[in-house]
């Protein structure tokens, strides 16, 4: 399957990766190679076989509504990598 | 050229549920910053979520109130985006198989009654919250993350922004009335996106759209449709094309701006959860619901209207939201004055609420105090007047009235020689007053009462006081 720099460079923004315009190029056939694989699915007739929603064959699995003990907020933020007045830390968001 | 709105709406609800959607962290609103927070709502790594059952049952609930279908079969799905109130980089809802679809609701506007469609219903979880306090960065608190929501999504049915707003009240109660949301406007338990486009009278298809997200309030709702249909106005008057986009609402300003910051076309890229296994409501569950179902909003009031005999007025006043209803009834079954008890909810306690910036919902006196405070005055031990006195003086101390009554004094004088003995003096007093009755200038008699009550200090009771007035009066003429 043929690609082209855009198909690229859009997956890889929406996957919020960076490559430099020769990763990229090489890219162009590593990603096709993998669609083409994926695209034997497709010599398969699956027009009577009905969408597979869960792998399991299992339905309804639900909790009750009561409450249970949280993590401290120090335990919350143990593995933040910045943290300010309880609360995770990240780059400015403008809104 | 006249130009037509055409508005459709989505509106976010907060469940009422005790945990959260996925996990059993409390959602309780107004907590200290990520103390209500657990792996699974935190987005680590190889945890399993589960779904709550009163989220399936709520969700129901409200689909049913909305006169929709419930889907036999539906499934969780995750929708793929970026940002740092989500921590899983994925917000999990539900796409192509949602919960509810095809519902209605009728809304009357000026006397005009119509149908709203409502296209589908889904159930999500609500993202975190971010502050923007620190200098150097944005702050992210988890609590609100994984809090149950529906998704209540209308067709482009509205027409004005009036319709709007009637309409998202109408879903407001409906949802307070059937417990499946306390519907608290200032802690953002319902939010509104709106999708707004104009187009010529008489033609059918739709102009293109734009979108205002997250308005938090009725006021910003009808206020942010007026202003954006009207800026669509002007630039198609000036030939403009209208763009596709997601705009801004500042309820400050009361101005809507575009949000051009780079913004690409959505790609959620949906796919199936796999960590949930699909939802399958049985018809036995549906009917359950329908039958545990309470009274809502239209019946209640046709119901005050036969059943209690209050004009439509006031039944649609009191009706209008499930806290005001509950008040009125628990009032009347103490007191079986239904017309005195609207009146002093619909007259009296707005003001008193007002002062203290504060909702029915937090009104500091309990139905039973109204009722005593009605009691009293119908059994002449204060007048109307003196109750006023008395209601405000309970919203202050939350004394009961009786107390309140014999503190100040208030009870009206029984004593009718003393009453005689003002009334002898003031009629003494006023000769001027005398002399125009026996003109025939009926307003006199006004004149004199009103110095009576005033020398009283209201005590008074008013038919008496009149009695006694003429009496004395004649006498002078006499």
């Amino acid at each position: 399957m043929s690609l082209t720099r855009e198909d690229v460079t859009y997956v890889a923004n929406l996957a919020r990766l960076e490559f430099t315009p020769d990763e990229v190029t090489a890219l162009i056939d590593k990603m096709g190679a993998v669609l083409d694989y994926a695209e034997t699915l497709s010599e398969l007739d699956t027009s009577t076989v009905k969408a597979t929603e869960h792998v399991l064959a299992v339905q309804n699995v639900f909790r009750e509504d009561v409450p249970k003990p949280c993590l401290s907020n120090e335990q919350a933020l143990a593995n933040a990598p910045e943290s300010e007045a309880g609360c995770f830390k990240v780059p400015r968001v403008m809104e | 050229m006249e130009y037509e709105m055409v508005i459709g709406m989505e509106i976010h609800v907060e469940l009422g549920t005790k945990t959260k959607i996925f996990c059993s962290c409390p959602t309780k609103f107004g907590q200290e910053e990520n103390t209500h927070t657990c792996p699974v709502c935190l987005g680590m790594p190889g945890v399993l979520p589960v779904l709550n059952e009163k989220v399936v049952e709520y969700a129901t609930r409200a689909g049913l109130a909305l006169n929709c279908e419930i889907a036999h079969f539906s499934k969780m799905d995750r929708k793929n985006y970026f940002y740092p109130d989500l921590p899983k980089a994925y917000q999990t809802s539900q796409f192509d198989l949602p919960i509810c679809t095809g519902g209605v609701v009728e809304i009357e506007v000026d006397g005009v009654k119509k149908d709203i469609g409502i296209t589908r219903i889904h159930i999500e979880e609500d993202a975190g919250k971010l502050l923007h306090e620190s200098a150097d960065g944005t702050l992210v608190d988890v609590n609100r993350c994984g809090v149950p929501l529906v998704e209540i999504v209308t067709e482009p049915d509205l027409r004005s922004a009036e319709e709007a707003r009637t309409f998202a009240e109408k879903v407001r109660n409906i949802m307070e009335y059937t417990g499946v949301s306390d519907c608290k406007m200032q802690e953002g338990s319902m939010r509104f996106d709106v999708n707004i486009s104009m187009r010529e009278k008489g033609v059918t298809v739709l102009g293109t759209r734009t979108e205002m997200k997250n308005l938090n309030s009725f006021r910003a709702l009808i206020r942010a449709v007026q202003y954006e249909s009207k800026r669509q106005i002007i630039e198609l008057k000036k030939g403009h094309e209208i763009v596709q986009e997601t705009r801004k609402w500042d309820d400050t300003k009361g101005v809507s701006s575009s949000l051009r910051s780079k913004e690409e076309a959505q790609d959620y890229r949906y796919f199936p959860e796999p960590d949930l296994v699909p939802i399958v409501i049985e018809k036995e569950y549906i009917e359950k619901i329908k039958r545990e179902l309470p009274e809502l909003p239209e019946a209640k009031k046709q119901r005050y209207i036969d059943e209690y005999k209050l004009p439509e007025y006031d039944a649609g006043v009191l009706t209008a939201t499930g806290v005001t209803a509950r008040f009125f009834e628990e009032a009347v079954l103490l007191y079986d004055e239904p017309k005195q008890i609207s009146n002093w909810i619909m007259v009296e306690i707005p003001p008193l609420l007002k002062e203290k910036e504060i909702t029915m919902e937090n009104i500091p006196i309990a139905p039973v105090q109204l009722a005593e405070l009605l009691k009293l005055v119908k059994e002449n031990v204060i007048n109307g007047t003196s109750g006023k006195e008395v209601l405000k003086e309970m919203f202050n101390t939350g004394k009961n009235p009786g107390e309140i009554v014999k503190e100040k004094g208030l009870a009206q004088m029984s004593d009718t020689a003393e009453l005689e003995a003002i009334i002898e003096k003031i009629v003494a007093d006023n000769p001027k007053s005398v002399e125009d009755i026996g003109t025939g200038n009926e307003k006199a008699y006004g004149f004199l009462t009103g110095k009576v009550m005033k020398e009283t200090k209201g005590k008074a009771n008013p038919q008496v006081a009149n009695k006694i007035i003429r009496e004395v009066v004649a006498k002078h003429l006499g």
